[in-house]
């Protein structure tokens, strides 16, 4: 079998790779956000002592029976909800069958020909483009134990096993071959992400795992309605590594064919040092599951009842939030993509509006000054040392009693603090100066000094004007009222 | 005190008189077991120190006063596939030889609960496949009736137990007929309940669909009274019921004339006269006593073996999957890859009859071979179920044998498994639909080896199914 060299793949020239395009489609594994295991009551912390978190049913121990964590479903429910799928009122759990060290009962209880939830969408845009891609289906299914390779005297000869994230609940989510670009694949696990984090299903911590992606993709000439072989690309643990994949395994498969090859269907594993995907296994070497009904468990039925009462519970979700931006806090369409990345951001603009009254300056500072802030920080907004409810107590202040210059150093203070503004303004004396009189003599005494600034601007230069109001400034700290030093300048140098 | 004898109301008389202590009756038993046992290996081993603890606690509640169960200082039993705390539970396998349980199973713990002694776990089919004790890692039970015969199986050493008189009570598991078969060849009683009436929670799984646990015992009332204290909603196994058992001991003196009886045409044709003959008499017992009696139909049956060696394989070569050598197994000394310490754990650790069910279910389950083997198998499962419901329109219970032959000779069929899965072919019915199901002792052959009649009820009415064992019993 002739290895196509990963260079002549990169090599390929535009105009070639044009004629071409990709079919792709992902299949998600999202851990979800519960304290217990989907079928047992052993804790799904992380970082716990190897081996544990476990019980008879994670170990697999002889007579060891699972049972359906009610919370597990609930919230698989939601994200299926979220991704606009229609939930079936029938499911079934079956067992996918395999050996493998960290897979103790030698099957994986997952779902198969009854899945939880089908035909669903998700929209995703590209400059300014907007797309539906579909959710082929939602199913729940155990997590296996994790093996260690590496680390121990005994390396060489033994690997460990460690059970602790065996039955960790998590949910699969299959979409349609419906992107036609590495793009479109990033924009659509951004828009997962964002969406389950949204509705609190998962905390989609990539570091640890909980979500990951796996990615069919195949190639086809442009106009072409037949499906060409696909590869399917396991395990990739970041967004940026699923386009990097994608982009070098389209390039791989368009080089094979132009070349008068032919894709084989397999398994390709991405390494991210070299940027490349490699053969895993091919279609012969397959697992064969041999899934059937887990007889264990009971059909998973979701009555209206509960399904209306889970469904009343969900949040808003990131495109009913974007529109209701638009439309309460009169935002622009950018404004509205930043604020609603994340949901906590939305909730803490959404509380800096609510309290400031002053949509427009809330959302300025949350993204300018706030985002600037934690970003150096490297803080999340969940973390931010400001409250929503004080940073909107400051917002609210500007143009009243403090200005816009004198409200960037109260912010600069709380930031370090986590004070209220009110407490740094006390404390600091940095109340405005609007007083007339109190005024008056610092802007005679600054006129006094500067004569020949004076003489320059009665000659006609008015942009010295700035420099006076400058000068006042510096001799008030800031605190003077930039309106009224204006206007008291304008009459005394009049 | 006659051991080999004794029921569960003369333990509770003689315990509540303090005529003898549950101490001193659990040395006795646990002593008579011991010497009994080479006659016919029921027993793989046994658990003095647990027995006591709890026969100390079963005396310590009735010095003080207290309600000490209604199993209080019974010795029990347990067929090595269920776990107890503490205990070696082998599953009469090389692979689990020493595999000691760390918890306790539902049943196990409802019945020390009630004040039941398990003084022993006894022998049986590896992982409870087979019907003669055969296929024991640790040697076959004789049938204490007749040592020359097998004890039925798979629960041969609880029934053989029972039969000695080595415990009152034993727990067994009934797959297919794993109660049964052997109740009837060893001549006492044996009660597959509904599925689901039992937690599987602690029984090493076979065939999960089909799995049962279930007692055996000397007399009705006994195994009444065992399965009043271990049935019930478990939350540990989500396929177990939640209709609770209604009080089926208060009910065993009822009548039962008037009660119409079925007995369906499709398990009297190829049945040995000798046994037929048996079945007869017990039918003409039942119309004695005022029970109406029609032939019905099932005629689902004929698939009845096909259909069950298909779903159980199935099940069960994802079920001993876990038997990997990873864990808790015991593991080839000979294995320098992954690979080949599956292969050489499985291939040294299960017998012929494990290793030849598992690559049936592997096979009936691979790509391709699916819808022709297990989609149709659960297809006549439904068949064969709806056949009982139907038949159930009509009658209130069926009557049946359990074994189209009595307790044959050690070894008769051991080459030969078509033989020996045929034997199964009265009882795998009941256990596809998940019906309650027993074996009455109801007379022997001419060569004296016992014979069981099949009583077989609507599910959930076990209660029914019970009063009509008793009132045979009575009657004979």
């Amino acid at each position: 079998m002739g290895c196509m060299p990963s260079l002549s793949a990169v090599s390929l020239p535009p105009e070639v790779l044009a004629r071409y395009e990709a079919v792709i489609g992902l299949e998600v594994h999202v851990q979800l956000a519960t304290e217990t295991k989907i079928f047992c009551s052993c804790p799904t912390s992380f970082g716990a002592e190897p081996n544990s978190n476990v019980c008879p049913v994670d170990l697999a121990l002889p007579g060891a029976l699972p049972v359906l964590n009610r919370r597990a479903v609930e919230l698989a429910v939601e994200a299926s909800l979220a991704l606009n799928c229609e939930l079936r009122s029938y499911s079934r759990f079956a067992r996918k069958n395999y050996f493998y060290p960290d897979l103790p009962k030698g099957y994986q209880i997952s779902m198969y020909e009854l899945p939880l939830a089908e035909h669903g969408w998700l929209e995703i845009e590209i400059d300014g483009v907007k797309k539906r891609l579909g959710i082929t289906r939602v199913h729940m299914e155990d997590d296996a134990g994790k093996s260690v390779h590496d680390g121990f005297a005994d390396s060489d000869r033994y690997s460990y096993v460690d059970l602790n994230r065996a039955g960790t609940p998590l949910i699969e989510i299959v979409t349609e071959p419906d992107m036609r670009s590495s793009d479109e694949a990033h924009a659509l696990l951004t828009g997962l992400k964002q969406t389950l984090e949204y509705v609190a299903v998962s905390t989609c911590d990539m570091e640890k795992g909980h979500l990951r992606c796996d990615a069919n993709v195949s190639v086809r000439l442009k106009g072409e309605r037949a499906l060409g072989t696909k590869a399917e690309i396991k395990n990739v643990n970041s967004f940026r590594f699923v386009k990097l994949a994608l982009d070098h395994e389209i390039a791989r498969q368009i080089a094979l064919v132009e070349s008068g090859g032919n894709v084989v269907q397999e398994t390709r594993l991405f390494n991210p040092d070299t940027e490349e995907t490699v053969s895993m296994r091919s279609k012969e070497e397959a697992h064969d599951y041999r899934y059937f009904p887990e007889p264990d468990l009971v059909p998973l039925r979701i009555s209206d009842e509960w399904l209306s009462a889970i469904r009343s519970r969900m949040p808003e979700l990131p495109a009913a939030k974007r529109t209701r931006f638009r439309e309460q806090w009169g935002l622009s369409v950018y404004d509205t993509e930043v604020l609603t990345a994340s949901r906590a951001l939305a909730e803490y603009f959404e509380t800096v509006a609510a309290v400031s009254k002053a949509p427009k300056a809330a959302a300025n500072w949350v993204m300018g000054d706030l985002a600037g802030a934690l970003k150096a920080e490297g803080k999340p907004i969940s973390e931010s040392p400001i409250a929503a409810e004080r940073l909107g107590e400051l917002v609210g202040l500007i143009g009243g009693e403090i200005s816009g210059k004198l409200a960037k150093e109260i912010f600069a203070r709380m930031f370090a603090t986590g004070e209220a503004a009110r407490t740094v303004i006390e404390r600091e004396g940095l109340r405005e100066i609007s007083d007339a009189d109190a005024l008056s003599a610092i802007v005679d005494e600054i006129i006094a000094r500067n004569l020949k600034q004076v003489e320059q601007y009665r000659g006609g230069k008015t942009t010295v004007l700035g420099f006076f109001v400058g000068q006042v400034m510096k001799a008030t700290k800031g605190q003077a009222n930039p309106a009224a030093v204006n206007e008291l300048l304008k009459t005394k140098l009049g | 005190m006659q051991l080999a004898s004794l029921t569960i109301p003369e333990i509770r008389a003689q315990l509540l008189s303090r005529a003898i202590s549950a101490v001193e009756l659990t040395e006795q038993a646990l002593r008579f077991a011991e010497a009994e046992n080479p006659k016919t290996n029921a027993y793989l081993h046994f658990c003095p120190e647990r027995a006591l603890e709890k026969a100390r606690a079963v005396d310590a509640r009735i010095a003080g006063g207290e309600e000490p169960g209604a199993l209080a200082g019974v010795p029990v039993a347990v067929k090595d596939v269920i776990l107890a705390q503490g205990l070696r539970m082998t599953c009469a396998s090389r692979l689990l030889e020493h595999f000691v349980a760390p918890y306790d199973a539902t049943a196990v713990t409802r019945l020390e609960q009630a004040g039941g002694i398990i003084i022993g776990k006894t022998n049986c089919d590896e992982f409870a496949m087979g019907s003669s004790n055969e296929n024991s890692a640790f040697g076959p039970v004789r049938n204490p009736v007749a040592p020359d015969r097998v004890p039925g199986g798979s629960s041969g050493g609880s029934a053989a137990a029972v039969a000695q008189g080595t415990a009152v009570v034993s727990l067994g598991s009934d797959t297919g007929g794993s109660i049964r078969q052997p109740a009837s060849f060893c001549g006492v009683v044996g009660v597959t309940p509904t599925y689901g009436r039992v937690s599987r929670y602690g029984l090493a799984a076979f065939a999960s669909s089909l799995d049962h646990i279930g007692p055996l015992a000397r007399s009705v009332h006994d195994a009444a009274v065992l399965l009043q204290v271990i049935a019930g909603r478990d939350e540990a196994d989500a396929t177990s019921a939640f209709a609770p058992l209604p009080d089926c001991t208060a009910e065993l003196t009822a009548p039962v004339a008037g009660m119409k009886l079925g007995l369906p045409r499709e398990y009297f044709n190829g049945l040995s006269s000798e046994v037929g003959g048996v079945i007869e008499r017990a039918v003409e017992t039942y119309r004695k006593l005022g029970c109406e009696i029609t032939w019905i139909s099932l005629p689902a049956t004929a698939y009845a073996v096909a259909c069950y060696y298909i779903i159980c394989t199935a099940e069960a070569s994802s079920n001993l999957a876990r038997y990997d050598g990873v864990r808790y197994t015991t593991r080839s000394e000979s294995a320098e890859t992954l690979s080949d310490l599956y292969r050489n754990t499985r291939g040294e650790g299960f017998g012929a009859e494990c290793k030849r069910r598992v690559m049936l279910g592997t096979y009936v389950l691979s790509a391709g071979y699916y819808d022709a083997y297990y989609l149709k198998a659960q297809k006549v499962r439904t068949l064969i179920a709806r056949d009982f419901a139907s038949a159930f329109q009509q009658v209130d219970a069926i009557l049946a044998p359990v074994s189209p032959f009595p307790a044959f000779k050690l070894g008769e069929k051991l080459d030969d498994p078509m033989a020996m899965y045929l034997s199964d072919i009265y009882t795998i019915t009941g256990s596809l639909a998940g019906i309650p199901c027993m074996s009455v002792p109801c007379g022997t052959t001419g060569d004296g080896l016992p014979v069981g009649l099949q009583i077989m009820a609507p599910h959930f009415e076990e209660a029914r199914m019970l009063r009509l064992a008793a009132a045979y019993e009575r009657a004979e």
